[in-house]
């Protein structure tokens, strides 16, 4: 039991940091490719709250209960909060300087994720 | 130790791929956002760069950039919106941001 716990912890830490990996990649391939600044900002936030989390949970994982712990978690928390904000002031002098939404044209339902 | 690589590997092409929008992008706001999540995978580089070289002190300069990333990126925001850091301009109403 005592040296299976370490493989275990090690199996989850390979976990959280791949997903966080793929998350992140897959937000900053949303970044290149997805049309317009209000679909960017998608791809955007899926670094921001998964790719954080997630990266950052298996670094925790790897640092056991120690103040780095702290540290991870004070990063995160802060990210969680600082990241939304700063995103949706962005979304709102996007609007106010002129963009439109691609998909406002049409029909207004779909627009409004904003 | 391998796991750490990987991730730093993910991160840095992602910064990668973030920059081709920074130099692509067609309005400011654009640039913004990648100025924005660049902070962000760079608060991640450093936190992955800390336990890649056995040193997680190097977790303090994370938290550090993580604050003035967003201060920046509230900043500027605000000096594109109203042409000003302090006050919105005379004679137009407009919400707080």
């Amino acid at each position: 039991m005592s040296e299976l716990l370490p493989q275990a912890l090690d199996i989850l830490s390979w976990i959280l940091l791949i997903g966080g990996s793929v998350f992140t990649l897959i937000g900053a391939i949303g970044m290149l490719r997805l049309p317009d600044v209000f679909a960017r900002m998608h791809g955007a936030s899926l670094i921001d709250t998964m790719g954080v989390l997630l990266i950052l949970l298996g670094l925790a994982v790897q640092a056991g209960w120690t103040i780095v712990t702290i540290k991870l978690a004070l990063i995160t928390v802060f990210v969680f909060f600082t990241s939304p904000t700063a995103t949706h002031a962005l979304a709102q002098a996007a609007l106010w300087g002129g963009l439109k939404p691609a998909s406002v044209d049409d029909e207004d339902e779909e627009g409004e994720e904003q | 130790m391998t796991m750490f690589g990987v991730a730093t590997a993910a991160v840095l092409v992602a910064m990668a791929l973030v920059l081709i929008r920074a130099f692509a992008g067609p309005t400011v706001y654009d640039r913004i956002l990648v100025v924005n999540v660049f902070g962000n995978l760079s608060v991640l580089l450093i936190a992955l760069y800390g336990f890649l070289s056995g040193r997680p002190d190097f977790l303090d300069i994370a938290i550090v950039y993580a604050l003035i990333n967003f201060i920046a990126t509230i900043a500027v925001t605000k000096y594109i919106k109203f042409d000003h850091l302090g006050r919105p301009r005379r004679g137009e109403e407009v919400d707080d941001l």
